[in-house]
């Protein structure tokens, strides 16, 4: 169906700032006495503070305060904590100094002694399931979201029936299976028993995670580095110790967060905290070390996948452990998203899922780009392909036959979802790619140069309800869209909110965002994260709309005679059906509603919207006509992010390094919103695939405990001259019936199928050679070429 | 540990030679020469290195430019990677040179980065970089050298308590046109011949190269002997910008009729030294230029190689570098 705006490209308002430098992010905010402060982070991979002497760094010219763990709210254990007392691994900020400028504060650090008791520690989780190994925390080496802390460890005989190149498969910490996984394997004609590893790494924001804070009238004022706006403010007031409505958060831009600034992360709170000591305002920078160490980063894997194929590649089992390098503390469910994701991409006729999440002193983990579901796709799509060519069956066949269509179950609670067309998506790209073709290309050789193609699926959720919606028509006619998403950086803000302008037939140009400050008044929406704004913030824009359209409607059948349902809308206008001349403009009506007050103009809400968006409605009373709604619309399923991606390299066996010759990415995300923005996404996912699979890395020395990789040039991510020489995307554009216009998220998977193909190409190009391991280094591809064995265990972490 | 907070210092900024090395006469010891800052800022925001003085030379314009001498050219220590990859006289004459500058790091640090300082910078050891009181550093132990050590980029050549290699790109070039390295002091000029300027931990533990606190080096003259010559750079990396090289290689070489007259090979990034490979002029001197030759030649080169724990890969990789760049230099 075609649609006004819907489907369009256009350019989204925040680009402006952006291009010509205007944009203020948090570290570019500036208020008058404004004192700046430095964090003492622990030099050690596990401590204990015993004693903080700060008299020295108190007296320095200069130095203001001094704020310690004791004086800002803890959290009970694993929870992450603002400041702490017994650091969990190198970098866990233990304090803070607050100066006049950084440089002072930096000397005021290097003047604080503090003696430590150094503590035991481990960088790998299976050293730490040893029995007898190293435990992370003093009370405990288990924990995650609804795991209590809690203490693991493994027999002796776990690891010796495993032998060294398996993961030993104790007690884990959740399970759940679905069917006769034993009777599957007995009808499987393939059955492959493959354990793994793929690396975490850090998220390695573009912009760090600065904020400044101060208190004026009795509120906190906080600007700080967020991808949620709305959603980010009871946790941050949480932090600091507030009520919500006592916390003003601006944040309007935002440097990158690829989900470690989802939620509100508990240093921000720092300068809040220090404003309040000092009774002066505080800028926190981040600098890209601290970056490093506070940013979060992404759960490794090792995992074990026991999976059968039937003889036309159905997958009829599937017997999959992983373990989760969980940081030290509550980390992200990443371990979980391994099982959900194996049982929505491959439909598993039986499957058993087992994981326990292991705490390491490594930074503390959170959620990035596909949490969990990245990492499935790059094990398992290796896997298939391995299937694939025991069973003489083509690549893409395997796939498509195992593919989650309308009818797809997924979890142990064999649930549903409201679409997915991954084979289209895989039948799409493969066209696109003209597959039939390259892959006769696989293993040409020229000279020392090997041709690969690889095939690459992925899935995320992609879709939240039960938010709400607002949106305002003022009396000079314009459509203001009150979104307190967030902006992560991915535009998808700017396209939901043409959901609102779609519905209610207003022109782009008469429309205004209002967004990325508190004070904007912004209603209550979801996180910015998981792939879900483009479906949930369509389903709170239109409900919004909707709402407003009714109060159109009601205002123009009491002014202009007749009932509601007499009349439409269209060209910003109310209008009798039957006449059309008999119409009252956007603007008049937004005047009625003024005038009219109540629901009509804010004065009353619905009592169901949350009160974040109570309060806005509240403030906003009395402005224009005011359209609110909590999404209560019907859904029956989990909507799906999906995709398909191609790839060709030409791999240079005597260097390990290759060329990316061409990349084909594909999404099923429902309706396409936004073409242009949908092709940047398709792009962006695509090479940060390519870090996960190929560059990045996270390396720590076993011995002592320390990073390897805290500056950025360490940690590698791909670089312009790493991406494909060739992109082009495409999209299944199938409308979800979920979703007002059809629309579904996208953002995670694009870059899990990226990474999986690229693995799967360098495994083709070297002829069926199976890394079980990512990121797939240099190294690792001339010893692989050469002959020669790996350097590191099958198992081993923290290694390149 | 980074500190990552660049502290107060005192900054000197000579605009005239003569003034430059005045300063280094007087306070040599306490004083840091900096030009484009791609090594030395991160260390000293990283408040590892402490020096009392800070001294930016970037304002001496007679350091700067490519000159041609009766013997061939010289290069002012501050003229930037991104001039010497895109200077015509280089480019025909020692294309080896401009190749190698044009794939150090990536054009914002080409163009800040000049060839004086891509060929003093310091190693680039990770263990060593965060600040660990290794031998580099002054202290008695290196961890890279341990046996759960992480140093897949370490040497395989050559180690001496600490395993640090050779970070340049341009030095295995410079060492390939036997380039003459001009360091100058209020007492003079010395000149040394690139393969004698590099230093390893068995000469001096704490520094990569043979320039004294007092001197600075001045510029680099690259003699005809190898003008015109058929060469052949490589770099190999994680990633193909903004990263140091795993192995890199270059080579000079003079063939006529199809025969090899005369090369000289380095690879970089194996020890601490650029590595010279005297081994494989040896083997192809007389042979034609071919497959067979090149292969020959590759398998001479990993003898003596020590491997640490994760760098044993560097032994195939350098023998296939090494290879590459008999058959395949033009």
């Amino acid at each position: 169906m075609a649609y006004d705006l819907i489907g369009k490209n256009f350019t989204p308002p925040d680009i402006y700032g952006k291009v010509t430098g205007k944009a203020k992010y948090a570290e570019d905010f500036r208020a008058d006495g404004m004192l700046f402060c430095r964090m003492l982070c622990s030099p050690m991979p596990h401590a204990r503070v015993k004693k903080i002497d700060a008299s020295k760094a108190l007296k320095m010219k200069g130095v203001v305060a001094v704020l310690t763990a004791d004086e800002v709210p803890a959290f009970p254990p694993p929870n992450n904590p603002i400041l702490t007392n017994e650091p969990l691994y190198v970098g866990d900020p233990i304090l803070a100094v607050a100066a006049v400028d950084e440089t002072t504060a930096q000397d005021a650090i290097e003047a604080i002694h503090i003696e430590y008791e150094p503590l035991p520690f481990t960088v790998d989780p299976l050293d730490s399931l040893h029995p007898g190994g190293p435990t992370a925390r003093l009370d405990g080496n288990v924990a995650n979201r609804g795991i209590k802390l809690q203490t693991i460890k493994w027999t002796a005989k776990d690891f010796a029936v495993a032998g060294e190149g398996q993961l030993p498969e104790g007690k884990p910490a959740e399970e759940w299976s679905y069917g006769d996984i034993e009777a599957g394997f007995k009808q499987a004609k393939v059955v492959l028993d493959e354990s793994f590893v793929v690396a975490g790494y850090s998220h390695h924001c573009m912009e760090p995670r600065t904020a400044m804070a101060y208190w004026q009238n009795g509120k906190c004022h906080v600007f700080g580095s967020s991808q949620s706006q709305s959603f980010a403010i009871p946790g941050l007031a949480r932090y600091i110790g507030i009520k919500p409505q006592d916390l003003v958060f601006i944040a309007e831009y935002c440097g990158g967060g690829f989900g470690s600034k989802g939620a509100p992360y508990p240093q921000m709170a720092i300068p809040a905290h220090m404003a309040k000591k000092t009774n002066r305002p505080v800028m926190m920078r981040v600098s890209r070390t601290e970056e490093f160490f506070i940013g979060q980063a992404r759960a490794g894997f090792q995992g074990r996948v026991k999976i059968g194929f039937r003889e036309d590649g159905r997958i009829v089992a599937v017997d999959a452990y992983v373990v989760a390098e969980n940081g030290p503390n509550i980390g992200f469910p990443d371990f979980r998203n391994f099982g959900h994701t194996i049982s929505m991409v491959y439909q598993p006729l039986a499957m058993r899922w087992r994981g326990i999440p292991v705490l390491t002193n490594t930074p503390f983990r959170g959620p990035q780009r596909g949490p969990g579901a990245n990492q499935t796709a790059a094990a398992m799509e290796p896997i298939l392909d391995k299937a694939a060519r025991k069973l003489g069956l083509d690549r893409v066949a395997i796939r498509t036959i195992n593919a989650p269509d309308n009818n797809a179950k997924h979890g142990h609670e064999r649930a549903t979802v409201t679409s997915a067309y991954l084979k289209d998506a895989l039948e799409k790209g493969a066209a696109k790619f003209n597959w039939e073709e390259k892959k006769k290309l696989s293993g040409q050789r020229k000279g020392s140069k090997v041709i690969g193609v690889g095939i690459g699926s992925a899935f995320h959720p992609a879709g939240l309800t039960g938010f709400d919606g607002l949106v305002r028509i003022t009396p000079d006619g314009k459509l203001h869209i009150h979104t307190g998403v967030g902006n992560l950086g991915t535009y998808s803000y700017a396209g939901t909110s043409r959901v609102a302008a779609e519905a209610l037939k207003c022109k782009w140009d008469n429309c205004i965002i209002e967004r990325g400050d508190s004070r904007k008044n912004l209603p209550w929406n979801s996180p910015q994260v998981g792939s879900n704004t483009s479906f949930t913030q369509s389903r709170t824009n239109y409900v919004a709309a909707m709402d407003a359209k009714a109060k159109l409607l009601e205002i123009a059948a009491m002014d202009l005679g007749g009932k509601a349902d007499d009349y439409d809308i269209g060209n910003e206008r109310v209008f009798l059906k039957s006449d059309p001349g008999k119409h009252l403009t956007y603007a008049k009506a937004a005047q009625r509603a003024i005038e009219l007050g109540g629901k009509f103009s804010g004065k009353e809400a619905p009592q169901d919207i949350n009160p974040i968006t109570k309060a806005s409605v509240a403030a906003l009373a009395g402005t224009g006509l005011i359209g609110v709604a909590k999404d209560k619309l019907d859904i029956k399923g989990q909507p799906p992010a999906l995709a398909a991606g191609f790839m060709m390299i030409e791999l240079d066996t005597e260097t390990g390094k290759f060329e990316i010759l061409e990349y084909v990415g594909v999404a099923d995300c429902g309706t396409v919103i936004h073409p242009q923005n949908l092709a940047n996404q398709i792009a962006g996912g695509g090479v940060m695939g390519i870090g996960m699979a190929a560059l990045e890395r996270h390396i720590y020395d076993p011995k002592i405990g320390i990073p390897g990789n805290v500056e950025l040039y360490q940690c590698k991510p791909a670089s312009y001259l790493d991406a494909p020489a060739k992109f082009a995307w495409d999209a299944v554009d199938k409308a979800d019936p979920a979703s007002p216009f059809g629309a579904r998220g996208i953002g995670a998977p694009l870059m899990g199928c990226s990474a999986a193909a690229l693995v799967c190409a360098i495994s083709d190009a070297l002829g069926g050679h199976y890394f079980n391991r990512t990121p797939i280094v240099p190294d690792m591809i001339v010893n692989a070429a050469a002959g020669r064995p790996q350097s590191h265990k099958p198992l081993q972490v923290n290694t390149q | 540990m980074s500190k990552d907070m660049m502290p107060n210092f005192e900054l000197l900024q000579p605009t005239k030679l003569a003034d430059a090395l005045s300063l280094l006469d007087r306070r040599g010891n306490e004083i840091w020469k900096v030009a484009g800052g791609n090594d030395t800022y991160a260390w000293i925001k990283d408040r590892i290195k402490r020096p009392k003085a800070v001294m930016d030379i970037t304002g001496i314009a007679e350091l700067k430019g490519v000159r041609e001498t009766a013997d061939g050219i010289e290069i002012g220590a501050l003229t930037t990677l991104t001039e010497i990859s895109a200077n015509a006289t280089i480019r025909q004459k020692f294309r080896v040179l401009a190749d190698a500058a044009g794939r150090v790091a990536s054009p914002q640090i080409r163009n800040s980065g000049t060839i004086g300082g891509n060929v003093s910078q310091d190693a680039r050891c990770w263990y060593y970089r965060y600040g660990l009181n290794c031998y580099r550093a002054g202290g008695n132990t290196c961890y890279a050298d341990t046996p759960s050590g992480m140093n897949r980029e370490h040497a395989l050549f050559e180690a001496d308590r600490c395993v640090a290699v050779s970070p340049s790109d341009t030095a295995p070039a410079l060492i390939a046109l036997d380039a003459k390295m001009v360091i100058r002091s209020a007492k003079g000029e010395r000149v040394l011949d690139a393969d004698k300027f590099f230093v390893g931990p068995s000469v001096d533990i704490r520094h990569l190269t043979a320039t004294k606190p007092e001197e600075m080096v001045v510029a680099i003259r690259i003699p005809n002997t190898w003008a015109g010559s058929k060469f052949y750079f490589e770099k190999v990396a994680d990633r193909n910008t903004w990263d140091f090289a795993l192995v890199n290689v270059a080579s000079a070489i003079k063939v006529n009729n199809g025969v090899i007259e005369g090369c000289r090979v380095v690879c970089g990034g194996v020890s601490a030294v650029p590595r010279y490979l005297k081994v494989v002029e040896d083997v192809v001197k007389g042979s034609k230029q071919n497959e067979e030759t090149a292969a020959l030649a590759g398998k001479t080169v990993s003898h003596g190689a020590r491997p640490l724990n994760y760098n044993h890969f560097k032994i195939p990789l350098m023998e296939n570098l090494v290879k590459r760049a008999i058959r395949d230099a033009v």
